[in-house]
C-alpha cells in the first residue's frame, strides 16, 4: 500500500474519532482493518494528527495481541486455543490448514497472503473449535470447513464475500430464567425507575441528580439506587462486589469542574470458557443498554462505554444499530424519556486481544487509549476512573439484572436465589457434556444439578469461573454456585475421566503467561518460569526439585503480584496439585535433579556444522543429582 | 492526632499524603526498591518495596501511610520474596556484572548484595536484545533493562520529550525510543536530560567515561545501598 | 586427628582466574591444608575424582560436551558442590555469545573471517562439541552453594571455605559479596 493511501486512511479514521488521542486504540484497530497492519507511515501520520509521541503509539500498538506493527498477511487466521478447543481437536485442524496453505504456524506465508497462529479462548467453547479470521469469529470448525477456508484464502476471496453461514454463532440457550425469559420492551425499565420517584418535585430533583448527585432518599435516582440495594445485587464479573455500594460511592464522589460521571459496561469477556456475555449481547442488547441507562440515572452519569472484547468484533455493527434505535426512541441522548437534564449516551470501544483489560482499572486505561496496565489502587475508579472522573465498571450481566430490578423492584429480585446471593446466574457450560450452552439458574444450584441438566456423565472435574476460578473434584459436586460457596463469573468447564488434569492446568498456565501485561516483576517473569516448569514436567523431564519450585513460584505470585491476574495465575496449578496429584506424580519419573534443557539437543547445531554423529557427539540426559 | 505508624516495631511519623516508603526514608529506614525514585510519580512495578501492612502484602511506594498501620519490612519472609524478585530480574535480562560499566554503581546489583543473593537461582532466559550506539554521547544497552520506567517518567515528566517508552507485553515488554528508526540518535535526547541520569542499572551509559572510577572504589563498594544516598 | 576433607576443583568454561584467586589466600593455604587435602584439581594434576570427595569447587560455565561430563563426574563424587565465580553462576563472559546462533559463530570463526584459506570446522571426534548456548552449572546439576565474583576475592573464598569447615551456612557480607 502506498504511503499516500495509508495517510488517507489514517486521516479518515482519525477525523472520525475527532482527533481524540484517547481513542488511539480504536484508531489503530480501524486503520488495521483497512491496511491489514499498522505500517510505520500510519504511525507517522497519527503522530502528526493526534499530537502524541511515537513512543506512545508504538507502546499501545505493541501491547495488544491483535494489533500488528509487522505485516501478518491479508488473511490473519487465529485458532482459539482454550482447553476446550484442544479437546475438540483444534490442533489437528490447525495443522491441516497450515499444510494446505503451505504456511508455518505463527509465520506469514512466503507470498505474504496469510498467517496462521493461535489465540486465547474466543468465547465459543460451546461450539468449538473456534477461530478468528481478521478478528471475525468462526465457530464449529470441521475438517471440511477448514478445507473450504483454505480454498477461499488461496483464491483471495474477500472476507466480506465468504459464505455468511461460516460466521453464524449459536446462542445455545438451554435453560432460561428471569433474565433470558424476560419479556422486556425497551424503555420499560427506565419508565419504571422514573415512576418510582416520590411525587414531590420529580423534575427538579432529577435535574439536580443528573448534574451533581443527591443525598440519599430523595427523588427517582435515589429511589432507583435503593431498589438496587434492596435487590442485594452483586457484581457478575466474578469479584461479587455489592453493586449498590459501588454505584452509591460513585454518585457521592465529588465532581471536579468540567467532569462528568461515567458508566462502563465490561464486555471484555476474556476468561477462558465463558461466553454468556456474548449471548446476552446478541440476544438482549436492549436489556444491557437499558441497565446502563438505569445506572446512569441512578448515579447521575452522562457518558457510557461498552468495552467489547476484540473477539466479539462481529457483534459491533448490530450493537451500534441497537444504540441508534435507542437514540431514535429517546432512550439515549438528551432528556431521555422526556426528563429534562436526563442526558446519557453510550459508545462502544472494541478491545484488541488483551485479557488483562477485563480488570476494571486496566479496562479504563485501555478506554483512554493506553496500554492496558492495571492501575495502582487506591484511588478506585468510583472516584478517579475514566479520565480521572467518577466511574462505575460493571459486567454485562450485572447491567441486565439492574434493568430487571428497575422494572420489577428490588424485593422481587432479592426473593430469587439464596440469602447471600440474590437473583440468577448465567453459566457458560462447555467441555464434556451432551448439551453445552447457556444455563440460567437461580443462585444456589449445585454443581451436580448442572452436570445432570447438561448431560455430563463420568465427570472427573469442573473448572468453575475459568482458570482464575476453582477446580472442583467429584467429591465436591454438592457444593453450590453462589457467593457463599463457589462464586463465578460464569465459566463452567467439564472434564470427564479421560482428561488429563495436568494438561488442563498446563493449558491455563500458558494462557496466563501469554496474557500477563508485563508491568510487575513477579507476574511478568514468574508466569514464564511457571510455564517453563510445567512444560518440563510435560516432557517427562521433571523431578521433585521442579515440583518444589512450582510451589514456591505459586506462593510468590500470590503474594507479590500487582493485580488479580498474577494472584490467580497459580490457581489451576494449586487446585490440580491438591486434588489430582497423581497426574503430577506420574510425570516426575526422575527422582533426582534434572537439567533445565535437553542436553543432547543442545549439541544439535554443532553436530549439523561438523557432520559428526559419533558417540561423543551426543549427551545422555541422565540425572545430574546426588546419587 | 497521632500521625504515626509502626514499621518493624519502630514508630514512624508521616505527613498527609506521604507513602509508606517516603515516610520510612524520611525517618532513615531503608526499604529495598528499584522503580521508586523520590523525584517521580511512583510506578509500583518492580515490587521490591513490598511490605506487609496489617498482614497484607502491598507495595510501599504506592500505599499511602495511615495512622496506626502496622507495617513489616525487614522480615525473613519478605526478604526471601524480594530476593526471588531480584533473581527474576537477573535471569530475565543479560546481566554480566564483570563487563558492565555500571558495576559497583548499579542499584540492582547493590540490592542483590543487600538481600544476600548468592546466585540467580532460576534458569536464564538469555534474551536476544540489542545495543544502540547510534547517539554521539550515549550508549543504550537494552540487555540490562529492568523495565523500571524511570527514564520514561524522567523524559516525559521532567524533560518534556517522551524519548523513552515501553512497548510489547508480558515477558516481551521492552524499552523503545521515540524515533521511526528506533535509534536514539534520531531522537532529541541529550546528555543533559534528566532521563540520562536516572537509570538504576547499566542501560543508559555516557560514552567516553568508561571506568573513570576503578572497580572496587564505586558507590556501593564503599557502603551498602541501605546506607547510601540512593538507598534513601 | 580429624580426617581431612577431600577437596576437588576444576575449571570448565572459565579463565582459571578463580583458581588464581584461590591461590591468593597465600599463607592461609597452610592452615587450610591442616583441614583438607586436594583431590582432582589443576593444583595436583590428578585427572579423576576419588569417589569420596567432600567438596567440589567448580569454576566456569558449560560451553561444550566435555564440560558437562566433567561437571557430572564432580556431582557424582562430591558431597558438596560449589559454583565458584561468575561464569559458573551465570555463564559469565562466554555466555555473551548466547544471543548469536552457534552456526553463525562457527561460520564466522572458521569460514569467513579474514585471513582464512580453505577454512573448515574441526570435526575430529577427539574434540568436544560446543553447546548451542553457554549455561550456568546450576541448570544441569544440583549446586549446593554459590560463591559470586569475577573472581571471588581470596577473602571471599576463604570465608566460604572456613564457614563450611566450621559447619556453618556460608555467608558473604558487604565487601566480600561481589558480582564483578
Amino acid at each position: 500500500m502506498h504511503a499516500e493511501a495509508v495517510a488517507g486512511i489514517v486521516d479518515r479514521v482519525v477525523s472520525q474519532y475527532r482527533r481524540d488521542p484517547t481513542c488511539l486504540l480504536q484508531i489503530l484497530r480501524e486503520v488495521q482493518e483497512a491496511c491489514d497492519w499498522i505500517p510505520p507511515e500510519a504511525i507517522d501520520r497519527m503522530q502528526l494528527l493526534l499530537g502524541v509521541p511515537r513512543t506512545k503509539i508504538e507502546g499501545v500498538a505493541g501491547f495488544y495481541a491483535f494489533i500488528y506493527t509487522e505485516p501478518r498477511g491479508k488473511y490473519r487466521v487465529l485458532f482459539s486455543d482454550n482447553i476446550t478447543d484442544r479437546m475438540q481437536g483444534n490442533r489437528v485442524l490447525m495443522e491441516r490448514l497450515c499444510n494446505s496453505l503451505w504456511v508455518e504456524r505463527g509465520k506469514v506465508s512466503e507470498d505474504g497472503l496469510v498467517s496462521v497462529g493461535k489465540t486465547a479462548c474466543t468465547g465459543m467453547s460451546d461450539q468449538g473449535p473456534g477461530m478468528l479470521v481478521n478478528n471475525y469469529a468462526i465457530s464449529g470448525l470441521t475438517a471440511e470447513r477448514i478445507d473450504e477456508i483454505a480454498e477461499l484464502i488461496r483464491s483471495k476471496v474477500p472476507l466480506a464475500d465468504w459464505p455468511p453461514a461460516f460466521f453464524k454463532v449459536e446462542d445455545n440457550i438451554r435453560r432460561a430464567d428471569i433474565l433470558l425469559n424476560a419479556d422486556f420492551k425497551p424503555g420499560e425499565a427506565l419508565l419504571a425507575a422514573r415512576a418510582r420517584a416520590p411525587s414531590d418535585g420529580l423534575n427538579s430533583s432529577n435535574m439536580r441528580s443528573w448534574r451533581e448527585g443527591l443525598p440519599s432518599g430523595i427523588g427517582g435516582p435515589a429511589a432507583t439506587l435503593d431498589e438496587i440495594k434492596r435487590a442485594n445485587l452483586r457484581g457478575r464479573g466474578g469479584a461479587g462486589f455489592t453493586t449498590g455500594l459501588k454505584w452509591e460511592a460513585c454518585r457521592n464522589a465529588p465532581l471536579k469542574a468540567g467532569h462528568q460521571r461515567i458508566v462502563v459496561c465490561n464486555a471484555d469477556e476474556g476468561e477462558p470458557g465463558t461466553f454468556k456475555d456474548r449471548v446476552l449481547l446478541s440476544k438482549c442488547p436492549d436489556l444491557v443498554f437499558e441497565g446502563m441507562t438505569v445506572a446512569a440515572y441512578a448515579i447521575g452519569a452522562t457518558r457510557g462505554f461498552v468495552y467489547l472484547r476484540g473477539e466479539y468484533r462481529y457483534l459491533l455493527d448490530h450493537l451500534n444499530t441497537v444504540l441508534s434505535n435507542r437514540r431514535r426512541e429517546n432512550l439515549l441522548g438528551k432528556d431521555i424519556c422526556g426528563l429534562p437534564g436526563a442526558d446519557f449516551d453510550i459508545e462502544i470501544h472494541v478491545g484488541a486481544g488483551a485479557y488483562v483489560c477485563g480488570e476494571e482499572s486496566a479496562l479504563i486505561e485501555s478506554l483512554e487509549g493506553k496500554r492496558g496496565t492495571p492501575r495502582n489502587r487506591p484511588p478506585f475508579p468510583v472516584t478517579n476512573g475514566y479520565l480521572d472522573q467518577p466511574t462505575i465498571v460493571n459486567n454485562v450481566e450485572t447491567f441486565a439484572a439492574a434493568a430487571l430490578i428497575a422494572l420489577n423492584g428490588g424485593e422481587w429480585y432479592a426473593g430469587i436465589g439464596t440469602k447471600h446471593s440474590a437473583g440468577t446466574k448465567l453459566l457458560s457450560v462447555s467441555g464434556d457434556c451432551a448439551r453445552p450452552g447457556i444455563y440460567e439458574y437461580p443462585f444456589g444450584v449445585s454443581i451436580r444439578q448442572v452436570l445432570e441438566d447438561c448431560g455430563a456423565t463420568d465427570t472427573q472435574a469442573v473448572q468453575v469461573s475459568g482458570p482464575s476460578g476453582i477446580c472442583v473434584a467429584a467429591d465436591e459436586f454438592d457444593r453450590i454456585i453462589g457467593f457463599e460457596d463457589i462464586p463465578t463469573a460464569g465459566a463452567f468447564t467439564i472434564f470427564n475421566q479421560s482428561r488429563d488434569m495436568f494438561e488442563v492446568a498446563r493449558n491455563y498456565v500458558h494462557f496466563f503467561q501469554h496474557e500477563s501485561c508485563g508491568f510487575c516483576t513477579p507476574c511478568r517473569v514468574g508466569t514464564s518460569l511457571l510455564k517453563n516448569l510445567m512444560d518440563k514436567l510435560h516432557k517427562g523431564a521433571g523431578s521433585p526439585y521442579d515440583f518444589a519450585e512450582i510451589e514456591k513460584l505459586n506462593t510468590l505470585l500470590q503474594s507479590m503480584s500487582h493485580c488479580g491476574l498474577g494472584h490467580t495465575a497459580c490457581n489451576p496449578v494449586l487446585d490440580t496439585i491438591a486434588k489430582f496429584r497423581p497426574y503430577y506424580d506420574k510425570r516426575m519419573m526422575q527422582q533426582d535433579f534434572t537439567p533445565a534443557f535437553d542436553l543432547d539437543r543442545a549439541l544439535s547445531a554443532a553436530r549439523q556444522m561438523t557432520g559428526r554423529d559419533d558417540a561423543g557427539a551426543h549427551l545422555a540426559t541422565e540425572h545430574g543429582g546426588q546419587s | 492526632m497521632s500521625h504515626t505508624f509502626t514499621l518493624d516495631g519502630k514508630t514512624i511519623p508521616f505527613e498527609d499524603g506521604q507513602t509508606i516508603i517516603q515516610a520510612a526514608i524520611a525517618a532513615g529506614v531503608f526499604i529495598p526498591h528499584l522503580c521508586y525514585h523520590p523525584d517521580f510519580k511512583p510506578h509500583g512495578s518492580c515490587k521490591l518495596c513490598t511490605v506487609k501492612v496489617n498482614g497484607r502484602h502491598t507495595a510501599s511506594c504506592t500505599m499511602r501511610a495511615m495512622a496506626g498501620m502496622v507495617v513489616e519490612s525487614e522480615t525473613a519472609e519478605l526478604n526471601a520474596e524480594r530476593r526471588a524478585l531480584t533473581q527474576m530480574l537477573f535471569v530475565e535480562g543479560n546481566h554480566f556484572c564483570p563487563s558492565c560499566e555500571q558495576s559497583g554503581n548499579c542499584q540492582l546489583q547493590a540490592t542483590a548484595y543487600h538481600l544476600g543473593m548468592m546466585s540467580p537461582h532460576y534458569d536464564h532466559f538469555f534474551p536476544n536484545r540489542a545495543v544502540d550506539a547510534s547517539h554521539p554521547d550515549v550508549l543504550l544497552d537494552f540487555n540490562r533493562c529492568i523495565l523500571c520506567s524511570l527514564c520514561v517518567r524522567a523524559s516525559r515528566d521532567v524533560d518534556g520529550k517522551n524519548v523513552f517508552g515501553l512497548s510489547g507485553r508480558g515477558i516481551g515488554t521492552h524499552l523503545i525510543v521515540n524515533a521511526k528508526s528506533g535509534q536514539l540518535a534520531d531522537t532529541d535526547f541529550s546528555l543533559s536530560d534528566k532521563a540520562a541520569q536516572v537509570c538504576p542499572v547499566g542501560v543508559i551509559l555516557k560514552k567516553r567515561r568508561g571506568f573513570a572510577v576503578p572497580i572496587g572504589e564505586r558507590t556501593y563498594d564503599k557502603a551498602p545501598i541501605s546506607e547510601t544516598a540512593n538507598g534513601n | 586427628m580429624k580426617k581431612k576433607l577431600k577437596v576437588a576443583t576444576t575449571s570448565l568454561a572459565g579463565c582459571f582466574g578463580c583458581h588464581m584467586s584461590f591461590l591468593d589466600i597465600d599463607e592461609r593455604l597452610f592452615t587450610l591444608l591442616e583441614h583438607i587435602e586436594f583431590d582432582r584439581s589443576p593444583l595436583t594434576d590428578i585427572k579423576t575424582c576419588s569417589p569420596d570427595c567432600d567438596i567440589g569447587l567448580i569454576e566456569g560455565g558449560l560451553c561444550n560436551a566435555e564440560n558437562i561430563h566433567v561437571l557430572r563426574e564432580f556431582r557424582k563424587n562430591c558431597k558438596i558442590l560449589i559454583a565458584m565465580g561468575a561464569c559458573a553462576i551465570n555463564g559469565g563472559l562466554p555466555a555473551q555469545r548466547n544471543h548469536l546462533p552457534l552456526t553463525t559463530i562457527l561460520e564466522e570463526v572458521y569460514h569467513t573471517s579474514p585471513g582464512l584459506a580453505n577454512g573448515m570446522i574441526p570435526n575430529d571426534p577427539e574434540l568436544p562439541l560446543p553447546l548451542n548456548q553457554v549455561h550456568p552449572i546450576h541448570e544441569v546439576v544440583k549446586i549446593d552453594y554459590f560463591m559470586p565474583g569475577c573472581p571471588p576475592s581470596a577473602d571471599a573464598i576463604w570465608k566460604v571455605l572456613t564457614d563450611l569447615l566450621a559447619g556453618k551456612e556460608p555467608e558473604l557480607g558487604h565487601g566480600l559479596m561481589h558480582y564483578d
